[in-house]
């Protein structure tokens, strides 16, 4: 078995040549990405070019125009609805701004998934909402209404429903968007912690380079619709290719312009509508 | 210049075309999942509560006042041909037949509609119906559906309310104020109004409950994720109810006069 059929044999997600298009607008052309089992890979890259795409891509929200999105070997392409519907049932994601259903409290919020596909009895339900609380800190607040609680604690709630199925692969979108320092810092901590006791691969995407490079085993940097770097956070952090310094230093200026183009700076100021 | 129209013209016909197809679709799904739905009918109960109970003030201060202009109107007109006592007949077939269902409908529009069409679209809006989704939870079945068979249950519920309170009104002001004999005004009243008269009201309100809770749950499932979105949905709602109930009330009335 060659290097290459042995990473592809551990990869739980499998990207090839994916070409992908909204509105005759090019989102990827071409991207090729493997998600290894057992780890956190962060997918990353400037706003608007695609990161949530990729994930819809992965969890059959939308498919590609062309090339392979394989997840646990099969093709997210050729799967029916109810293939996908069982797909999804072995993988917990995690929205951006939590998504939590809103006339439901954080305690059935957390049941909500296993309502919904397994007959449990009322106290081992109760008994596993509680352990997935409890695991993000917040078994206290199980009553609490999504409207109480803090834009941190959300996404802790939302974690907590995202593992209820204790599903195989957790995908976390932008998880750090909007936080504070100290919710940030428990939030990273738990995608870590999670993905070791619980045996999980996590994909995380995010434009927080720090923040991510401390947890994640490897990185893709996404630009311009292609895979522009991958490997670990601290090849990508050494890398002497241009765009990537810029992305992973935060420079303001460079391949990716500060300015949007715009024509002639004294013409446009002349010009009368 | 009349080219450009015509295109217009196709254009617009093609999109009105394709959103009926759409909504057809819908419709029938809607309609093909209703027995699952039933079968969940604790969902369908939270629903009825939403939608039904909590426009029964709205529609039973709207039933008063407009039974209430009812019995002015009608003992009125009555009067100049002496026949005063028949207010009851008048009021009560213009209630149940007419005014009940349809009144009730564009009330139920505007405050159940409005309600649930916001309710989906911020749902929408705010990724819960994409989190369902990625729960493999089917959210036509676990939201939409109960809000859907809810309307329906309540709008025929609401639109008796309706008329009953009207009936009411018209007797208040018939009787109480103008002075109409009351055994005159019921028992004409009873007389006069058969079953199949009180059934073409309860049709009426059961196909009205369809249409607008379809509109209803369509245009806020299928409502675009921002906030212009959601409030373009809302306005759609009632615009649309509005619109097809008063079309379908002539084309019932018409079939079963």
């Amino acid at each position: 078995m060659t290097a290459e059929q042995r990473r592809d044999a551990s990869a739980v997600v499998r990207l090839r040549d994916v070409h992908f298009s909204i509105s005759r607008r090019a989102i990827f052309s071409g991207v090729d990405v493997d998600i290894g089992r057992g780890s956190v890979t962060a997918i990353m890259g400037p706003s608007g070019t695609g990161k949530t795409t990729l994930l819809r891509l992965i969890t059959g929200q939308l498919l590609a125009d062309r090339g392979l999105v394989e997840v646990e070997g099969r093709d997210v392409a050729t799967m029916t609805r109810p293939e996908i519907y069982r797909m999804r049932r072995r993988m917990g994601m995690l929205f951006q701004n939590g998504a939590l259903l809103t006339d439901l409290n954080v305690y059935e919020n957390v049941a909500f998934p296993l309502r919904e596909h397994a007959r449990l009895p009322e106290r081992l339900l109760r008994h596993v909402v509680l352990t997935k609380l409890h695991a993000v800190g917040l078994r206290g607040a199980f009553r609490l209404m999504p409207a109480e609680l803090s834009g941190g604690m959300a996404r802790r709630v939302a974690l907590a429903r995202a593992i209820v199925m204790d599903p195989e692969l957790l995908i976390y979108d932008e998880p750090f968007a909007g936080l504070d320092p100290i919710s940030m810092g428990m939030v990273l901590r738990l995608i870590r912690r999670l993905n070791d006791t619980l045996g999980l691969t996590s994909i995380v995407v995010s434009h927080d380079v720090r923040e991510i490079s401390a947890v994640a085993d490897s990185c893709y940097l996404l630009s311009g619709g292609s895979i522009i770097a991958h490997g670990p956070p601290a090849a990508l952090a050494n890398s002497a290719q241009e765009e990537v310094r810029q992305f992973m230093h935060g420079l303001p200026d460079g391949p990716v312009a500060f300015h949007y183009p715009a024509p002639d700076y004294a013409s446009q100021l002349r010009q009368v509508d | 210049m009349f080219a450009a129209l015509g295109r217009e013209l196709l254009q617009s016909l093609r999109s009105t075309l394709e959103a009926l197809g759409a909504y057809a679709l819908f419709g029938l799904r809607l309609i093909a999942e209703t027995p699952r739905a039933l079968a969940r009918f604790g969902l369908v109960v939270q629903q009825i509560h939403n939608a039904g109970a909590h426009s029964l003030v709205i529609i039973m201060m709207s039933g008063l006042f407009v039974g209430m202009v009812l019995g002015l109107q009608g003992f009125d007109l009555l009067e100049r041909f002496g026949s005063e006592e028949s207010l009851g007949t008048a009021a009560a077939l213009g209630l149940l037949k007419e005014l009940g269902p349809v009144v009730t409908a564009l009330l139920f529009a505007g405050r159940a509609g409005t309600a649930l069409a916001s309710e989906l679209g911020l749902m929408r809006a705010t990724d819960q119906l994409a989190a369902m989704e990625m729960m493999a939870v089917d959210p036509v079945r676990r939201v939409v559906m109960p809000r859907f068979v809810g309307g329906v249950i309540s709008m025929p519920l609401l639109a008796a309310i309706f008329s009953v309170i009207g009936l009411f009104g018209a007797q208040l002001v018939g009787v109480q104020l103008m002075g109409v004999d009351s055994g005159q005004f019921w028992s004409q009243m009873r007389g006069a109004v058969e079953f199949g008269d009180v059934m073409e009201g309860v049709l009426k309100s059961a196909v009205f409950g369809v249409a607008c809770s379809l509109v209803a749950v369509y245009e806020g499932f299928h409502s675009v994720p921002t906030a212009e979105g959601v409030g373009r949905a809302t306005t759609r709602t009632v615009v649309i109810s509005s619109v097809v109930v008063l079309l379908l009330d002539y084309m019932l009335t018409a079939v079963m006069l």
